[in-house]
């Protein structure tokens, strides 16, 4: 399945799918939300991408997208901690304020990569 | 505070949006693929932190809340919203353990085999996330927030 491009891109939304809804199913079933919160970060994304990649490039290789990874967490941290402050400070709606920040998530985390890159 | 999991909690989640779920994680898993492919793994690793499921998980909570409220006779307008906000609050937590699943990986990855190295960074994210959370609870921290703080006032969404 992985050896064409097009199966490689099944795959990845398959798989993809099923880990990022397992992590959701657990983020359900916890209480309080703030714990429940904690999934809303889980490795799920990261965890389909890097076996797929490992597959198809090596270890070497999905360690440097791992290496960035961390940059790209450092920026969900700040994007996480300006879409709380927005929602419990100014009530804004959820949708509007998670999607309308994802522009800071991706200027940060470029910017934090740009910076380590150099 | 008591950490709880209830199965009954997901008899209340229709069966679209498991799907809007399942299709953002997915096409958030092609996207990076295709990311990587086009501008190298630099770039491409950026987005395996990417925020996928999180705005559709929290507008998700916010319409629950708003719901529960709405079957009691009140506007959960304002209380949906500070309950995805706690939800967020939470992923701020959850994210710290991210960087520490990246770091985990990027370090083990040549060294170890990939299910060592992948058991290994899931148990990292696990730790770090409930150690953050857990002193996020704890007296310290409320001390330094000053006291009682609007997390707090709903210690039980």
């Amino acid at each position: 399945m992985l050896s064409s491009p097009a199966g490689e891109l099944v795959a990845r939304f398959l798989i993809g799918g099923i880990i990022v809804s397992l992590f959701a199913v657990i983020a359900e079933m916890v209480r309080p939300k703030s714990f429940a919160g904690l999934f809303g970060a889980a490795p799920s994304i990261a965890l389909t991408t890097l076996g797929i990649t490992i597959v198809q490039h090596g270890k070497n290789y999905a360690a440097i997208e791992a290496r960035s990874m961390i940059c790209g967490a450092i920026a969900f941290v700040l994007y996480a901690a300006a879409v709380s402050w927005l929602l419990m400070r100014y009530k804004t709606r959820a949708l509007a304020t998670t999607v309308g920040l994802l522009p800071l998530w991706l200027a940060a985390s470029l910017a934090f990569w740009f910076f380590v890159r150099n | 505070m008591m950490v709880q999991a209830k199965l009954a909690s997901l008899k209340g989640i229709a069966l679209h949006e498991w799907a809007v779920r399942f299709f953002f994680g997915g096409a958030v898993c092609v996207a990076a693929g295709l990311i990587a492919r086009r501008f190298g793994p630099g770039v491409g690793g950026l987005f395996l932190a990417f925020p996928a499921i999180f705005p559709a998980g929290a507008s998700m909570v916010e319409a629950h809340e708003k719901q529960h409220k709405a079957r009691a006779g009140f506007d959960g307008t304002n209380r949906g919203r500070t309950v995805a906000g706690v939800d967020a609050a939470g992923a701020v937590l959850g994210s710290i353990g991210l960087a520490g699943f990246a770091v985990t990986c990027s370090i083990c990855l040549p060294l170890f085999s990939t299910a060592a190295t992948f058991g290994l960074a899931t148990l990292v994210w696990v730790t770090l996330s409930i150690t953050f959370w857990l002193l996020s609870k704890s007296r310290i921290f409320r001390h330094m927030r000053g006291g009682k703080t609007t997390l707090h006032a709903f210690r039980n969404p």
